[in-house]
């Protein structure tokens, strides 16, 4: 099972924090500081995985951002850079060749995306269109909604 | 929405006009009065310094806080998602926590999606506020828009907490039965989360949990064998209860591999590799120690095992949790050396991910099948050697070490050396004791042992850890007589160059010097060098002197001097004066040593030569060593996950790791007897410690007893009290004995010193028996009184037997004593403890006492030394 998973810049500024185990906040700072000064420090020809406590850590970094993921010791680290590919095709097919900008700004969309991905920290959707269909009609149903309040106040609904 | 014709839809409205309207109602959503989410962000972004993003955030957070005042809900999602913002900046945001709440609640879907998003980032299982999510989740749960409930069970299964998950758990398994796919996989993954929260509500779950099985649906199937897996880790009922669906997850997987391309799971032309990850995974948990069920998966392994494509990270991550699969059930053997091969295989790929997991799954595998292993030791070799990555040549060393065995010992050892000498200083001293650890184990003559060792002390310096010291001197110590000459001049070679950087070989090399200084100056073949006296005191000058040097380095080489003050011949002058140079210098430590061993010159030099001698060569405990491997191997190794049989001959050197770390019960005995060595030797106060050179075995203690018995005739003849640091050193010696002019030998120990009778005990080996030893008592009476009818009784834990002989009498007169003789047989070779109950009458008193006594020092034997002594040398 997936513990969290944390996206950040190459600056070392978070973009995204998904927890699985709770923990308090301050322990979840804590953590994300650590694993954001190890990783940054890390050269490019060393290996995405390391071991932290009792979790294994695979990170990948994709333009600016790293994508970092901690999962237990019989997880397999190789499809964890498998699920980590995934979410970042699916971020790519929804924004349209996604930057770190459209992340920044939409950030609860890409929540939303990796929700449809992941439940409790396992895959729970291994195909990309019904990832996506689930998202669009979603956001379709947040649009009638916007529509219709419009309509509402003016008196037209 | 569902009122539209109650407001009354005006006809009259073009289509034209109306989309003008709706465009300026979004335009005026969009623009309200609180600041949108996008411009905070732009603003938070422009922000140049810390403080002014902190401005920023002050500002926005208290316009939040006052809007959540207002009962008016018009603003809270998009303050809440503002929030959000400003919370993942690492900013407080707990005071939104209820105001999550609340939008949850609200009939919006657009409310509940950020409401919910905000529930999972803002709470999570420890927060109270619990009661009030639940009901809202129990009614979203049976909401009739499928998202909806999606949102609910999203929730639940990332902030599901034990009293949750027992109040959903019902809702959710009605919801693993809905038709609806989409429920289905995600009411799955939130029974997943309960079973782990509360493993005893699984039973509810297991009748739907078996029909997911049979669905076509991918998420359906991977969050049904997600939850199986779980449940089957959980509990060996369910484990059992589902090992009938195997042959159902090998059609599934076969079907996987045999399908022809779908594009909706494709990844790089294999077939949803999500799923069959997850299937595998499940096969090995129910294939463990199942002949009948392994044999059912057997082929279909192999069939993935050979044809998955392997030029992406798709195909390996199969492969690499297959050869998993086939490591942990009862696989044929042909299989495991094929899944030994992927592993191989995958060291030689380009990707460092894969190296690196090939390194760590080997590391896992090599108790099941050393060989297989053993075939690609060039491949790891080349690994530890070349690979640019270092978290891979630490997996590569680990291996490396683990793969030494008594017929590769010369070649990896020469491969580790070289390793040793270029690598980075955090791996220096994890080598460099285990190569000792592996020399010691598989040397096939001392000659190579030494020569390792010496290599090892020179390419390692001071990363080098105390155990290779201690057990580089045991070793020369041990081969003296054969090989003393040799060592000294080998290290005598090293000693000559800049060592300033390598501690360890200087204490190694001055021990050795001191001990065997004389061979090294005798010409012989052995050699070819020549010494001369004078190099060696050049050199010895030059450590003392040296301010890099440490404290322990100078301790060694001023023992080492004294030592070689008998075996040279022409410059005893010379340390003489050396050795008085300490006797001002500034450490204490140092000093007192030099003012000892000046007195030694100057006051006793007619028992220099008997003080000095060459310690007898201490007994190897290897023996014993190696039992211990053998127990802890078997802990270890059934430890580990991946060994259903564990094969005997198995050698692994991390055991030896494991030993020196006491980890298992025998290892307290060494702390034990650490324990009892230690009191005789309290810090650096006595002369034991100062004479005994560094060793605090009991063994080469024996010449320095002689010390102790001149001196304390010396003492009862001679009024002198001024040598103050000898007599200080003897303050250790009871002073009863050397009332009673009765000299006391190593190993005795007092065990009752009370009401004027002191007791003594002193434990000696039976040369006929290695597990007896004789114990003599001695009871003398100090005081004025006679004592009669004394009865000295003992008893000894079950493990050990005791055999008590008649006492030399049941009277003794004042400053007389009598004794007694008992024979302990000691099988279990665990520390001697004793209790003791005395009786006797003094003075017309009878008097009753009882004690215990567990400081026992027992005589060299294998038993009675341990390599960890050698590191208490300060």
């Amino acid at each position: 099972m997936m513990h969290f998973m944390l996206l950040f810049s190459r600056q070392g500024k978070l973009r995204l924090q998904k927890w699985y185990v709770a923990h308090p906040d301050k322990v979840k700072k804590k953590i994300t500081r650590e694993l954001i000064t190890t990783i940054l420090a890390r050269k490019p020809k060393m290996c995405s995985f390391l071991e932290w406590k009792e979790l294994k850590i695979v990170y990948k970094r994709y333009a600016s951002l790293y994508f970092c993921c901690a999962i237990e010791q019989n997880d397999n680290e190789l499809l964890t850079l498998e699920i980590i590919h995934r979410y970042v095709e699916l971020l790519d097919k929804y924004f349209g060749s996604v930057c770190e900008l459209d992340i920044i700004f939409n950030f609860e969309k890409a929540y939303f995306i990796l929700d449809e991905l992941l439940l409790g920290g396992e895959i729970q959707e291994t195909s990309k269109k019904n990832v996506l269909k689930a998202i669009s009609a979603q956001d379709l149903l947040q649009e009638e909604e916007a529509v219709e309040g419009a309509l509402k106040e003016i008196g037209l609904l | 929405m569902n009122n539209s014709s109650d407001t009354g839809f005006n006809p009259a409205f073009n289509i034209a006009s109306i989309r003008q309207v709706i465009n300026e109602a979004v335009e005026k959503v969009r623009m309200p009065t609180p600041m949108r989410l996008r411009d905070l962000i732009r603003q938070i972004r422009a922000a140049r310094t810390a403080a002014e993003e902190r401005a920023v955030i002050n500002k926005e957070c208290a316009d939040i806080r006052t809007s959540f005042r207002d009962e008016d809900s018009v603003w809270r999602c998009r303050n809440i998602a503002k929030l959000l913002y400003i919370h993942m900046l690492g900013y407080p945001a707990h005071f939104g926590q209820l105001e999550c709440l609340k939008l949850i609640a609200s009939p919006r879907f657009t409310d509940k999606r950020i409401g919910y998003l905000g529930a999972m980032l803002l709470l999570d299982e420890r927060q109270d506020v619990h009661l009030l999510i639940t009901n809202s989740l129990k009614n979203d749960l049976n909401s009739c828009t499928q998202f909806v409930v999606g949102l609910a069970l999203c929730t639940l299964g990332a902030i599901a907490s034990p009293e949750m998950a027992r109040d959903l758990a019902t809702e959710v398994e009605r919801l693993m039965k809905s038709p609806n796919t989409y429920i289905r996989k995600k009411a799955a993954l939130c029974a997943y989360r309960i079973v782990l929260k509360v493993p005893e509500l699984m039973e509810i779950f297991l009748p739907a949990t078996r029909s997911m099985l049979s669905e076509k649906n991918h998420g359906v199937l991977i969050t049904g064998v997600t939850l199986i897996t779980e449940m089957c880790e959980r509990s060996i009922d369910t484990l059992q209860h589902f090992k009938k669906v195997v042959p159902n997850l090998v059609r599934i997987l076969k079907n996987l591999i045999l399908a022809g391309y779908s594009p909706e799971h494709d990844v790089s032309g294999v077939s949803d590799p999500f799923l069959q990850v997850k299937i595998l995974r499940l096969l090995k948990i129910l294939g463990k120690k199942d002949p009948e069920a392994s044999e059912t998966m057997n082929d279909v392994l192999a069939q993935v095992a050979t044809t998955t494509e392997t030029n992406k990270n798709v195909g390996n991550t199969i492969l690499y949790e297959t050869v998993l699969s086939i490591m942990d059930i009862k696989s044929e053997s042909g299989l495991r050396v094929l899944a030994i091969n992927i592993l191989g295989r995958f060291l030689l790929n380009t990707d460092k991910n894969i190296r690196y997991v090939a390194l760590n799954t080997l590391l896992k595998t090599i108790h099941l099948d050393m060989t297989a292993v053993q075939r690609h030791r060039t491949t790891i070799i080349e690994c530890l050697r070349q690979d640019p990555d270092v978290s891979i040549r630490r997996r590569a060393l680990e291996l490396s070490i683990a793969l030494i065995n008594s017929h590769n010992v010369l070649t990896m050892t020469k491969e580790l050396l070289t390793f040793l000498e270029t690598s980075e200083p955090e791996f220096k001293a994890q080598c460099s004791s285990s190569i000792v650890l592996a020399a010691e184990k598989f040397a096939p003559n001392t000659r190579w042992h030494l020569d390792t060792l010496i290599k090892v002390l020179v390419a390692a310096g001071n990363y080098v850890r105390d155990d290779v010291v201690s057990s580089t001197i045991q070793l020369v110590s041990e081969s003296g007589a054969q090989h003393g000459g040799y060592m000294a001049s080998k290290l005598w070679v090293e000693l000559e160059k800049d060592t300033s950087d390598k501690q360890p070989l200087i204490q190694v090399s001055t021990w050795t010097i001191g001990e065997f200084g004389d061979m090294l100056l005798q010409q012989s073949d052995d050699h070819a060098i020549t010494v001369t006296e004078d190099d060696i005191l050049r050199v010895y000058h030059k450590l003392m002197w040296s301010p890099q040097n440490n404290l322990v380095t100078k301790q060694y080489t001023l023992n080492s001097l004294m030592k070689l003050s008998i075996r040279i011949k022409l410059n005893v002058d010379k340390i003489h004066e050396m050795v008085a140079s300490f006797t001002t210098h500034m450490h204490t430590d140092l000093q007192q040593r030099g003012i000892e061993y000046n007195q030694l010159f100057n006051r006793y030099d007619q028992m220099r030569d008997g003080l000095l001698e060459r310690m007898p060569a201490m007994e190897s405990n290897r023996t014993q060593r190696s039992q211990w491997n053998e127990t802890i191997e078997n802990i270890s190794s059934s430890n580990d996950l991946l060994v259903p049989d564990v094969n005997p001959e198995t050698n692994d050197s991390n055991a030896l790791l494991v030993l020196l770390e006491g980890t298992n019960g025998e290892s307290e005995l060494i702390q034990n007897q650490n324990f009892t060595v230690m009191p005789s030797t309290p810090d650096t106060q006595d002369l034991l410690d100062l004479l005994g050179g560094l060793d605090l075995n009991n063994q080469p203690m024996q010449p320095l007893n002689n010390l102790t018995t001149e001196i304390s005739i010396t003492n009862g003849s001679s009024v002198n009290l001024n040598t103050n640091n000898l007599l200080d050193s003897l303050s250790l010696v009871e002073t009863p004995i050397i009332n009673s002019n009765k000299v006391k030998s190593p190993g005795t120990v007092t065990a009752y010193d009370q009401n004027n009778l002191l007791i003594t005990l002193l434990v000696e080996r039976d040369q006929m028996n290695i597990d007896s030893n004789t114990v003599n008592m001695t009871a003398y009476n100090n005081g004025s009184f006679t004592i009669n009818e004394f009865l000295f009784q003992a008893a000894v834990p079950k493990t050990f037997q005791l055999q008590m002989l008649p006492p030399s009498s049941n009277t003794i007169e004042p400053g007389s004593f009598l004794t007694q003789i008992m024979r302990v047989s000691n099988v279990s070779k665990s520390q001697l403890r004793m209790r003791i109950r005395l009786s006797y009458t003094t003075n017309g008193v009878s008097m009753q006492d009882q004690t215990e006594v567990n400081n026992f020092i027992l005589p060299p034997d294998p038993f009675g030394t341990t390599l960890d002594l050698w590191s208490e040398n300060q």
